[in-house]
């Protein structure tokens, strides 16, 4: 080992000095002015970078409007961003509906609670990235925090005036859409990739398949139609069930559908001695599965799982279409004021921010997460 | 030792005696068929209490069930057709038929533009120049964090911010960009176009036989005959010439501003155009890393290899390192395909009428929830299977053959 290390010791510090003697100068030059191919390539799309991060500093800073005067009635007159459209943005229209953007029609004096609720979901999602918390106690806090958010959202106790369903709405709904999608589709996930790989049962084996095909096949957005359509048919006359719990049942038939075939993914690169070790234990089926299969096939999967979950935290948008009030809806409700109706531009650009920020950090996560995992198996 | 035991060839394969099963939880075969009874069991129980409430609902909100209605005057009004539509007269399945068009065509269309943007996306983000790297990534990074639905809105608020036609933006007096939708010339289609199409597809033809026959010949003497100035003949010359033959005609049906709008010329909706754009950029985005991954998965040896080989730079990448990296790419690229034709769905957002939008409609009109939702599904399922089935063949087309 010794003599490994003194011979790569002189080597190291050579490439360093190597690395050290390659000046900015020269890696410029070799990376954007490579060639007469490579140069012309940069110059154009310099010159368009340019252009467009100047016209967008322009647009978006130097002539924006960040607030409007207000009339008697508290009416907002934007006859200054009228004025400036097309040459700078009309921020004004987030500084005055923010609010109901990201909670919608919660009660104002209430919208601590909503606010809360997204910080705690924040909360769950970065505990569960910590590889020290993949332990069983996940599970009890995702059932804590989870309570939690029911408890915050609709209070009626400990002095908080109980808020209805109906009224919640903004960044909240769409963490709930997602956040209680992945949790009650990821056990049934599990069963279902199981009852695939299982050669014993042939008649369970049928049901799964033809459950996930049938799944992957159609659009989320016929599933939604199912629940706020179909759904009041399918129930007992008399029974009626929220909208909400409704899209978010659609939501978790069509995830566990998904994550089956990523946990299935993890079943299959598990080698099969450790299933016939187990079997050799004398283990039973729920043995081997619990102790042995899952935790190692799951812990395979969680790159592919985070992505997965970045899809649905993106498709909860689809709700609109069955006029839920997500975050998607509110940007648009807010647009329906008539003083605000034509700076869609920077709501859009509003709501895009948010979902880019959620979806980039979790991305990136992921990302590295893979890498990191990649390392350890020694690939 | 008897000489019959010898030999352990000759020794009779024994059979683990036939066991019988026991009416035993210990039994395996005996547990799992209790196992499935079980659980075939509860989910029949559930779908027959679906059932049964719902046919109990329908008879109390006096809806018939059954495709009769399709025979019916729809009365949509139905901007984009593929196939002559009239709203007074035209039946809703005529109107779902429609629907369906408009999806496929709509997917076809964008999974082409997609393939190619993102190869194009894909290419760039390898590249050794900096900036096109960077800016690719930043593309694709970008594109895909953001929620299809919330693009297509957006592009369909660029495309609606236009300028009326009467201020169009244009290029020349042939494209028209306006908040009306896109104006393009249009060929004055005549015989001679047909004909010309016919020549074409059998000149491609006869360019298949002809690369087959270079191949034998290849293989029988070593050599290949040049296999392009056929290829020209047969796929340019031939129609070319079929064209002059018929007198060669040619005029451009331009768009003319005549009163508050553009007559003549092809239209495309603002809504097409948006669902287009915004499927395409966000497909491409997907495409990108695939194509990505895929020239990567290539070790470089293999490029070193057949450059030793002495094959032409062109030769190496059609044969060594393509048929490699399609191998990679294939399976996550069907996929997403699929995304794609499923996204298409979201047209029902910004006005565009595929299958979703017009079953949506009548299902809102005729009151028939579950016969619209299961021609939805019927309809997606279908599309699905198909390309599925058809890219899993060309997979096997191509997959390795190994011992």
């Amino acid at each position: 080992m010794g003599d490994i290390a003194s011979e790569h010791t002189p080597l190291e510090a050579r490439e360093q000095q190597k690395a050290a003697a390659v000046s900015l100068r020269s890696r410029v030059r070799a990376n954007l002015f490579g060639s007469w191919w490579s140069t012309a390539v940069t110059l154009a799309l310099g010159y368009i970078v340019l252009r467009g991060v100047f016209a967008a500093f322009e647009w978006g800073i130097v002539n924006a409007i960040w607030s409007v005067p207000y009339g008697p009635t508290g009416i907002a007159n934007t006859a200054i961003c009228q004025n400036a459209k097309g040459v700078g943005a009309c921020w004004a229209v987030l500084a005055d509906k923010y609010r109901l953007i990201l909670f919608g029609r919660y009660p104002y004096a209430e919208q601590w609670r909503p606010a809360i609720v997204v910080l705690l979901f924040i909360g769950l999602y970065i505990v569960s990235g910590l590889r020290r918390f993949w332990r069983k106690e996940l599970v009890l806090i995702w059932i804590g925090t989870l309570t939690a958010v029911g408890a915050l959202m609709w209070g009626g106790f400990a002095g908080l005036p109980l808020v209805s369903e109906d009224y919640w709405g903004g960044l909240p709904i769409t963490l709930i859409l997602a956040t209680f999608g992945l949790a009650f589709a990821f056990p049934l996930s599990v069963l279902v990739a199981l009852g695939r790989r299982s050669a014993d049962l042939p008649a369970v084996k049928v049901l799964c398949v033809v459950y996930v095909e049938l799944i992957r096949g159609v659009p989320l957005i016929s599933v939604l139609f199912m629940a706020s359509v179909m759904f009041p048919l399918f129930m007992p006359a008399g029974l009626n069930i929220d909208k909400l719990l409704r899209a978010q049942a659609a939501i978790i038939l069509f995830a566990a559908a998904y994550l089956a075939e990523v946990v299935r993914g993890g079943l299959q690169a598990l080698p099969k001695g450790q299933a016939e070790a187990a079997d050799a234990l004398g283990l039973s089926y729920w043995q081997k599965t619990a102790f042995i299969i899952l935790p190692q096939a799951l812990r395979l999967v969680i790159p592919p799982l985070v992505n997965t979950f970045i899809g649905f935290f993106k498709d909860t948008s689809l709700v609109l279409i069955i006029g839920l009030f997500d975050l998607m809806t509110m940007g648009k409700v807010a647009l329906s004021d008539p003083p605000w109706e034509s700076f869609s531009t920077e709501v859009y650009l509003g709501l895009a921010a948010i979902y880019v920020a959620f979806c980039f950090a979790m991305s990136q996560y992921s990302r590295s997460l893979e890498r990191d995992l990649n390392r350890s198996r020694g690939r | 030792m008897s000489p019959a035991t010898a030999d352990p060839r000759l020794i009779a394969v024994r059979r683990a005696p036939k066991r019988r099963m026991r009416l035993s939880w210990s039994d395996p075969v005996c547990r799992a068929i209790v196992w499935q009874v079980v659980i075939v069991g509860i989910v029949a129980a559930i779908a027959w209490y679906l059932i049964d409430n719902t046919a109990k609902n329908l008879a109390q909100r006096h809806i018939a069930t059954g495709f009769a209605f399709l025979d019916r005057v729809a009365g949509i009004p139905i901007g984009e057709s593929l196939i002559p539509y009239n709203p007074a007269v035209s039946t809703y399945g005529r109107a779902l038929l429609i629907g369906v068009l408009n999806t496929l065509q709509v997917a076809a269309i964008g999974i082409v533009l997609a393939t190619i943007l993102g190869t194009l996306i894909g290419i760039g983000r390898l590249s050794k120049n900096w900036l096109l790297s960077k800016l690719t990534a930043f593309y694709v990074e970008v594109l895909r964090d953001i929620p299809l639905l919330l693009q297509l809105l957006f592009w369909y608020t660029i495309l609606q911010g236009l300028p009326a036609p009467r201020q169009a933006l244009h290029i020349g007096k042939a494209f028209f960009l306006t908040n009306r939708g896109m104006r393009v010339p249009l060929l004055d289609w005549q015989p001679a176009h047909s004909w010309a199409l016919l020549a074409f597809a059998i000149g491609a033809a006869g360019t298949l036989v002809w690369r087959k026959h270079a191949t034998r010949q290849q293989e029988a003497t070593g050599r290949r005959p040049a296999s392009w100035p056929v290829a020209a003949g047969l796929l340019i010359g031939v129609p070319v010439a079929v064209w002059a033959v018929l007198g060669a005609p040619f005029a451009l049906v331009l768009p003319v501003l005549k009163g508050f709008n553009f007559q003549g010329g092809g239209t495309v909706s603002p809504e097409y155009f948006a669902l287009l754009v915004g499927l395409v950029t966000y497909t491409a985005s997907y495409i990108a890393e695939i194509v990505r991954s895929g020239i990567q998965a290539i070790p470089k040896g293999q490029w070193e290899a057949a450059e030793a080989l002495g094959l032409r730079p062109g030769e190496v990448l059609r044969q060594i390192v393509l048929p490699q990296a399609l191998r990679v790419i294939i399976p996550p690229m069907t996929s997403q395909y699929l995304n794609l034709t499923k996204n298409s769905s979201l047209a029902i957002a910004i006005g565009f009428q595929d299958v979703v939008s017009i079953a949506n409609t009548t299902l809102n009109q005729t009151g028939q929830a579950i016969e619209g939702i299961a021609y939805i599904m019927a309809v997606y399922l279908t599309i699905s299977l198909s390309i599925s089935l058809f890219m899993n063949w060309y997979n096997a087309r191509i997959a390795l053959v190994e011992r």
